[in-house]
C-alpha cells in the first residue's frame, strides 16, 4: 500500500496541510508518511523549549523555514519563576544556524534571548524575514541594531511585551536605506526615544508597512508626519498621545488618520490628553481592535470614543470604563468577541473605581459573540456568574481576577463554587478558565464532571484538600496546562494522577503541600516526565521528605531529563533515581 | 472650531484625570472616612496577577511626579558638572537665580529681542531634538518637558545663539 502514490504526490497533498496537529497526526501513520512529511515540514512549533532538543528537532526536520518556541511557564510573568531558571534561547539559535541557513521566521515566546543570539541571528539566515519576541529579556537595543543592520530582507520585527535593556534609540537608525521590506515593526516596549527623522525616513520607504506599534517617547505631535507616510497601515500604536492644545496639531492629526482607510487597530495611548481623541473618529467605523490599557482616562472619555466603533471585535481598556461604561459598550458594539479590563490600581486597600460585576454582566448580556474575557475586579457573587454563564453559553475563555484573595460572594459570602461551576456547565466549549475567589473542592467537582474541552486551567488560594485536585485531573479529558499556587493540593492526587501528567504539556505547582518524597517517587514513577523541583531554600535533602517544596514544574520531555543550563536552586532526579543538583 | 476641544480638561493639576468629576465608589459611609485612608496590603508575590509594565498605570503616574526630572548643568570653563531637578522650580526666574547661586555668577534679565544682553554668562539648553535653545523662549512648561540637559555660556558665545534665532 505504501507504494500506491509516488512520494511527490504525497508531499504535494501534505503540502496543505499547515496545522501542527494536522502533520502529526499524518506523520503517525506509518512509516514511510513520517519520513515523507518530515523532509517537507517548515514549520514548528515547540511549547515546551525543554520538552525537546534542538539535535532531536534538526535530525528530524532538515527543512524547517520557521520556528516557533515557548520558554518558561505562564506564572513566569507574575514573578514566581526565580530569575536564572532557564530558557535560554541561544543553544537553539546557535544548533540552528549550523542546520538550517535558509531560516526565515524565528518566534519566542517567554525565553532569555542575549545580543549574541540576536547577532548570530541576524548573521546566520541569509533570507532572514521575521522576529517576533513576546515577553522575552536579556538582550539590549545592540542586539536589536544587529537585527536591524544585518537583516536585508526583514518584513517583521515585533518586540511585543519584552524587556528589553534600552541602551539608545540609535538601533533604528541602522536600518540601512535599501531596507524597504518592513511589513510589521513593533517597538513599543522600548523606552528611549529613536532619532525621529530616522523613523520617519523608515517608514516613508517602507510601502509594505502594515503594522507600527511606537513607544512612549514618540511624541504625538510628531505622529502625524508617520501616519502621513503610511495611509495603507492596518495597525496603528500611538507613542504618548499628549500634547499642548493646538487646532494646527489636532487637525494635522485627524486629517492623516481620515487618510488610513485600512486602519483596523489601534493601540498606545499613554498619557491620554482627552481633547486629542476626536482625531481618530475618522477611522473608528473600521476599528476592530482597540487597546486602551494605558489610557487613563475617565468614563464619559473612553466611552465617546469606543461608542464610534460600531464594528469592534476586541476592546482591551482599564478599570476606568466602570460599569457605565460597559453598559454603554454593551449598546454598541455588537460584535465584541473578547474583552480585557485591568485594574489601575491592582494593589490600592480600596476600590478607586466603580467597577463590579455588573460591568460583566452588562457585557455578556448585551454582546451575544463575546467568547473571550479577562476581567479585573472586586466583588463577585454566584447570582452573577449563574447570569453571566447563561447570557453567554458561547464563551472559549474566561478568566475571572477578584483582587481579594479568597473572596466570598459578597451578597451571600458563600463561596463562589455555585458561580464557576455554572460557567463550566454552560460553555460546553470552554478551553482556558482563571478562576479566584472563595473556592472549595466542590468547584473542582463541578470542573471535572463538565469541562470536557478545558485546555488550561489557572487556579488560586482556592480548594480545601486532595480531593480538589484528584477531580481536576482525573476528570478534565483535554488538559494541557495546569498552574496553580497557594493551594492545599499535595502528594496524594499527584502520585493517583501520575499517568495523566505524561498526556500535559506541563503542570505548576507552587506554595502548595507538595512534599519532595513525593516528587522523588513521580520522577521514579514516570520516566518521561521531567519534575522540577524549584526551592531556593537549599537542597531539599537538608529539610524532611515529607517537607513541602516551594515549587515544583512538572512536563513531558523526550529530551534528557539533566538539562545542561539547570541553575543551583533546580532539582531533577538523576540517573541513578536520586535527586541531585548540578 | 475649537468648540469640540474641551480645554478644562487639559488645565494642569494634580491629581488623576477625571478626579473633578469623581466617579461614584462602592464605599459606604463609614466613620473611618475621616480618618486617613488604610495603608496598603502587605503585598503576595504575583497577586494580582499583573504584568509588571502594566502595574498601576495610578501608581506610575504619582511615582513619576515624586521622582524629580534631573538634568545635568554644565558651565564652560568649569571643571564638573551638577545635576538638578527642575520640577522643583516654578518658573525660570526661580531657575536662573537658582543658577547664580550654584555657580556664583550672574545671569542678567531675558529680553526676547536680546535674549540674556550684557551679562557675562547665559542659559542654554539642549532640547529633545538636540538643539541648542536659548533658555526663556519658550512657555514654562514646554521647557520643562522638553529640556535635557542646561548649559551655561559664556555671554559671548550666547550672543551668536541669541541673533541667530531672531
Amino acid at each position: 500500500m505504501a507504494y500506491s502514490f509516488p512520494e511527490e504526490v504525497l508531499e504535494h497533498v501534505f503540502s496543505f496541510l499547515s496545522s501542527p496537529r494536522d502533520r502529526n497526526a499524518v506523520s503517525l501513520v506509518c512509516k514511510s508518511w513520517y519520513e515523507i512529511e518530515r523532509w517537507c515540514r517548515h514549520r514548528i512549533f515547540v511549547g515546551n523549549c525543554y520538552a525537546v532538543s534542538p539535535e532531536i528537532v534538526i535530525r528530524r526536520f532538515p527543512e524547517l523555514r520557521a520556528v516557533e518556541m515557548k520558554g518558561k511557564p505562564h506564572f513566569a510573568d507574575f514573578n514566581l519563576v526565580p530569575e536564572g531558571w532557564g530558557a535560554y534561547a541561544y543553544p537553539w539559535i546557535a544548533a540552528m544556524a549550523e542546520a538550517y541557513p535558509f531560516l526565515e521566521e524565528i518566534k519566542l515566546k517567554r525565553m532569555v534571548v542575549t545580543d549574541e543570539s540576536l547577532e548570530l541571528i541576524s548573521k546566520s539566515y541569509k533570507n532572514f524575514k521575521s522576529l517576533v519576541l513576546t515577553s522575552c529579556e536579556g538582550f539590549t537595543t545592540d542586539g536589536l541594531a544587529s537585527i536591524a543592520a544585518n537583516c536585508r530582507h526583514l518584513k517583521e520585527l515585533d518586540l511585543r511585551e519584552s524587556e528589553v535593556e534600552d541602551l539608545s534609540g540609535h538601533w533604528l537608525s541602522h536600518f540601512p536605506d535599501s531596507c524597504t521590506s518592513l511589513v510589521s515593526l513593533n517597538m513599543s516596549c522600548l523606552g528611549s526615544e529613536v532619532s525621529f527623522s530616522a523613523l520617519e525616513r523608515l517608514v516613508a520607504r517602507s510601502p509594505n508597512l502594515r503594522t507600527l506599534r511606537l513607544n512612549r517617547a514618540v511624541p504625538l505631535e510628531k505622529l502625524a508626519n508617520l501616519v502621513r507616510h503610511a495611509p495603507q497601515l492596518v495597525e496603528l500604536g500611538t507613542g504618548a498621545y499628549s500634547a499642548e492644545i493646538r487646532s494646527d496639531t489636532f487637525s494635522s492629526l485627524a486629517d492623516a488618520f481620515s487618510a488610513c482607510k485600512q486602519l483596523k487597530a489601534l493601540s498606545g495611548f499613554w498619557d491620554v490628553v482627552p481633547s486629542y481623541l476626536p482625531a481618530v473618529y475618522s477611522a473608528c467605523s473600521g476599528i476592530t481592535s482597540l487597546n486602551l490599557s494605558y489610557a487613563a482616562i475617565p468614563s464619559s472619555d473612553l466611552v465617546k470614543l469606543i461608542s464610534q466603533c460600531q464594528n469592534l471585535q476586541r476592546l482591551w481598556v482599564l478599570d476606568y470604563i466602570e460599569d457605565s461604561g460597559l453598559e454603554a459598550l454593551a449598546a454598541s458594539c455588537k460584535d465584541l468577541q473578547e474583552l480585557r479590563v485591568f485594574p489601575s490600581d491592582p494593589f490600592g486597600a480600596e476600590p478607586n473605581v466603580s467597577l463590579t460585576e455588573q460591568g460583566l454582566v452588562s457585557v455578556s448580556e448585551g454582546c451575544p459573540k463575546l467568547e473571550s474575557v479577562l476581567y479585573f475586579c472586586r466583588q463577585m457573587s454566584n447570582a452573577a456568574l449563574i447570569a453571566i454563564a447563561r447570557s453567554r453559553p458561547n464563551f472559549i475563555r474566561f478568566r475571572l481576577c477578584i483582587i481579594e484573595p479568597q473572596a466570598a460572594d459578597y451578597l451571600t459570602l458563600e463561596p463562589l463554587d455555585a458561580g464557576f461551576g455554572a460557567i463550566v456547565e454552560n460553555c460546553k466549549e470552554l478551553r482556558r478558565l482563571s478562576m479566584s475567589g472563595l473556592l472549595t473542592d466542590r468547584v473542582f467537582k463541578y470542573i471535572g464532571t463538565h469541562a470536557k474541552k478545558l485546555e488550561m486551567l489557572s487556579i488560586a488560594f482556592a480548594g480545601d484538600s486532595d480531593l480538589g485536585l484528584h477531580h481536576v485531573l482525573s476528570g478534565c479529558d483535554s488538559l494541557r496546562k495546569l498552574e496553580i499556587r497557594d493551594c492545599p493540593f499535595g502528594d496524594k492526587a499527584l502520585l493517583a494522577n501520575a499517568a495523566k501528567l505524561e498526556t500535559m504539556r506541563s503542570l505548576w505547582m507552587s506554595s502548595c503541600s507538595v512534599s519532595f518524597g513525593a516528587c522523588k517517587l513521580l520522577a521514579q514513577k514516570m520516566p518521561r516526565l521531567n519534575v522540577e523541583v524549584i526551592d531556593e531554600r537549599g537542597p531539599p535533602d537538608s529539610r524532611l521528605e515529607s517537607c513541602s517544596v516551594e515549587r515544583v514544574y512538572v512536563y513531558r520531555t523526550v529530551a534528557s531529563r539533566q538539562r545542561l543550563d539547570i541553575p543551583d536552586f533546580v532539582w531533577t532526579l538523576d540517573e541513578d533515581s536520586s535527586m541531585r543538583y548540578s | 472650531m475649537l468648540s469640540h476641544l474641551n480645554l478644562e480638561a487639559t488645565e494642569l493639576r494634580l491629581g488623576l484625570p477625571g478626579s473633578d468629576d469623581l466617579p461614584s465608589t462602592n464605599k459606604r459611609p463609614s466613620p473611618e472616612d475621616h480618618q486617613t485612608p488604610p495603608a496598603p496590603k502587605a503585598q503576595i508575590v504575583g497577586w494580582p496577577p499583573v504584568k509588571s509594565y502594566r502595574k498601576s498605570t495610578a501608581a506610575a503616574k504619582s511615582a513619576e511626579a515624586e521622582s524629580g526630572m534631573y538634568v545635568k548643568v554644565s558651565m564652560d570653563g568649569a571643571p564638573y558638572l551638577r545635576k538638578i531637578d527642575i520640577k522643583l522650580y516654578d518658573g525660570y526666574s526661580h531657575l536662573l537665580t537658582a543658577l547664580e547661586d550654584m555657580f556664583k555668577l550672574s545671569i542678567g534679565e531675558y529680553s526676547e529681542r536680546e535674549g540674556y544682553k550684557g551679562s557675562e554668562y547665559a542659559p542654554a539648553y539642549e532640547d529633545k531634538d538636540g538643539d541648542l535653545m536659548l533658555v526663556g523662549d519658550v512657555p514654562w512648561e514646554m521647557f520643562m518637558s522638553s529640556c535635557k540637559r542646561l548649559r551655561i555660556m559664556r555671554g559671548a558665545d550666547a550672543r551668536g545663539l541669541a541673533s541667530a534665532q531672531h
